[in-house]
């Protein structure tokens, strides 16, 4: 937490050296960090680049040699044809719908959770709360059998039950990450309303959750990206075809038959679109909440 | 003792509000991890799987894996091979990219959403990508191997001794994006030992060995530590990259977590796979605490070089 807080300051854009000279080794450093990081830029883009490639290719040029990177003609219609090959609507609305139910349980229960942990005193919640920092060390293989041994016990495998109910169990994570950023707003203003006779209840509701939205959006975007792209849940709990989720859909759609790469690629390009879009328009949301994950959690 | 004095009403009202609010958290905490854990540890005694049989057969599960099961150390092997190189080279990606970016280079934004973007770009369908790039016809890799007169470039994922640096090789691509902790922490050091240094004439390679690396050390320490750990869990992306999600060629890519899929859900052995659970957990845990030890130190240091 403790590098997280200096994330960002505005000290980086500012503290340029304008008042000295230039020296020669500090042009020469330059250049080399700007030169290799394009060059670095360019190894990360180039699978990308090559995807969306292979996904516009003609039958014909895809396993052209040497490789083709332009084609030629363009075959937009690839992205249809490959929709049309495996029932992906019905995908793309079930992962939707199971995107946003979880994606609502996580804010909704952690920020409750939070709301505990920051601003409310009671016996035991200082003992409570290292019993939830311990649990985030938990690797998520140990609980994965026994809560399988549960799940089916309860009927609920070939159902998405398992995949969402537990979101409505505020995970420690996000709690976590939600009680530092409470614990950050003025006492003085929940305190304020509480002698006016508002409920603690009516100060989440309209005194916290209105000033955390920053934190609160990371935690809803890194929630869905995390959930759009989950594999493994999924494929343990979701048996039917008509449940499956994009994930489960594109590797069934690879493993069915052998379908050829323009078509995967198109495919896999459509479905990691949504979570494009989202970083693109929150990019900052995503860079907080990875400097925060990356410092406790590594 | 001191006899606590009783609540006043105010308080146990707050107190019984405190855990209505947690409540969400505390439910889930019994139903969903103590709980699970607690039958998790009972039925790695015992030979359940999940038909009937529920005996308890004491260590037999733990012996069995420690002394009589090849597997358990070939995937334990396997994916500490995968620990050792990906965790080093992964924060050497990204304390690279770190220091290049604090040189005040033009573009920074571009190149912060670059770096970022493996993050994002996470599930079945990069590792499908993954699969093509390595293909080893007519992926650009290989293509490119080739072009450099490389005659037989490696098979990658159809290769015993290439499956790992494969996968190696994707982790570090995605690591590229862990810069943004780095970053924070060049940032975080004085710039005046670099003014001292440039005044007695360091050049910025020596400045960068006697300044940057030891003032980052704590930060790459906690990344290693905590990396490493995180790593012994890694095997969710060998169910995709690994032919029928085997773990093959040749069980070159059965990682541990892998295994214990395998045992859990596709042999049924439940008692087994516990055990191997929990091993786990003792080795998470082992790892916390040299991490718990570690930090204690360095916070010590911290306070000293102010």
């Amino acid at each position: 937490m403790r590098q997280a807080s200096k994330l960002e300051t505005p000290e980086t854009q500012t503290r340029l050296p304008k008042v000295r000279r230039w020296n020669p080794w500090q042009i020469l450093l330059r250049t080399l960090a700007f030169v290799l990081l394009c060059i670095i830029s360019a190894a990360i883009l180039f699978p990308a680049l090559w995807m969306i490639s292979t996904a516009l290719k003609p039958d014909t040029q895809v396993y052209a040699s040497p490789p083709i990177w332009i084609p030629d003609p363009l075959m937009w219609e690839n992205f249809a044809k490959a929709w049309s090959l495996a029932p992906f609507t019905r995908y793309f609305i079930n992962t939707s719908l199971f995107t946003l139910a979880v994606v609502f349980g996580t804010v909704l229960s952690c920020s409750l959770a939070a709301y505990g942990f920051a601003k409310l005193r009671f016996p035991g919640r200082d003992f409570l709360f290292v019993v939830l920092l311990a649990t985030m060390m938990i690797p998520g293989m140990v609980t994965m059998i026994p809560q399988f041994i549960l799940f089916s016990k309860l009927g609920w495998v070939g159902t998405y039950l398992p995949l969402v109910v537990p979101s409505f169990f505020a995970g420690a994570f996000f709690t976590f990450l939600l009680r530092q950023f409470y614990l950050t707003i003025p006492t003085e203003l929940s305190e304020a309303a509480k002698m006016d006779g508002a409920s603690d209840f009516w100060i989440w509701r309209r005194v916290i959750v209105p000033l955390s939205a920053p934190a609160l959006s990371t935690v809803a975007i890194f929630t869905f990206e995390g959930t759009w792209n989950s594999y493994v849940g999924p494929i343990l709990y979701l048996n039917k075809e008509e449940l499956y989720t994009l994930q489960v859909g594109l590797q069934f759609f690879r493993t069915a038959s052998e379908v050829q790469w323009q078509y995967l690629m198109a495919a896999s390009l459509l479905v990691m679109l949504p979570v494009i879009i989202i970083f693109f328009a929150f990019q900052r949301y995503f860079v907080e909440g990875a400097a925060i994950s990356s410092a406790v959690k590594g | 003792m001191v006899k606590r004095p009783r609540m006043s009403a105010m308080r146990r009202k707050e107190a019984i509000t405190g855990y209505l609010f947690i409540m969400p958290w505390l439910l889930g905490f019994i139903l969903f991890t103590a709980g699970p854990m607690l039958f998790s540890l009972y039925a790695s005694f015992t030979n359940y799987d999940v038909t009937s049989r529920f005996d308890w057969v004491g260590l037999e599960n733990y012996r069995r894996l420690l002394f009589d099961d090849p597997f358990f150390w070939l995937s334990l092997k396997n994916t500490a091979y995968y620990a050792v190189f990906a965790v080093p080279l992964g924060i050497a990606t990204g304390l690279i990219i770190a220091v290049l970016l604090n040189q005040q280079v033009p573009g920074q934004r571009v190149f912060r959403t670059i770096f970022f973007l493996p993050k994002v770009l996470t599930g079945v369908a990069v590792l499908l990508l993954w699969l093509w790039v390595f293909n080893p016809n007519f992926g650009p890799i290989n293509v490119f191997l080739r072009f450099l007169g490389v005659e037989n470039p490696p098979l990658w994922f159809s290769d015993p001794n290439w499956s790992k640096p494969a996968l190696i090789i994707m982790s570090m691509w995605g690591a590229a994006g862990g810069y943004i902790i780095y970053l924070a922490g060049l940032q975080g050091i004085p710039k005046h030992l670099y003014e001292a240094a440039a005044i007695d004439g360091a050049s910025p390679f020596r400045q960068f060995l006697a300044i940057t690396v030891p003032m980052m050390s704590p930060t790459i320490f906690f990344k290693l530590i905590v990396g490493f750990s995180g790593a012994m869990q890694f095997w969710e992306s060998v169910l995709i990259v690994s032919e029928g999600g085997q773990g093959g060629p040749s069980y070159s890519t059965l990682f541990y977590g892998l295994y214990m899929w395998q045992e859990a859900f596709g042999r049924y052995r439940m008692g087994y796979a516990s055990a191997m659970a929990w091993i786990l957990l003792l080795i998470t845990l082992a790892f916390t605490v040299i991490q718990l030890n570690l930090s204690k130190r360095w916070v010590h240091y911290e306070g000293d070089s102010r």
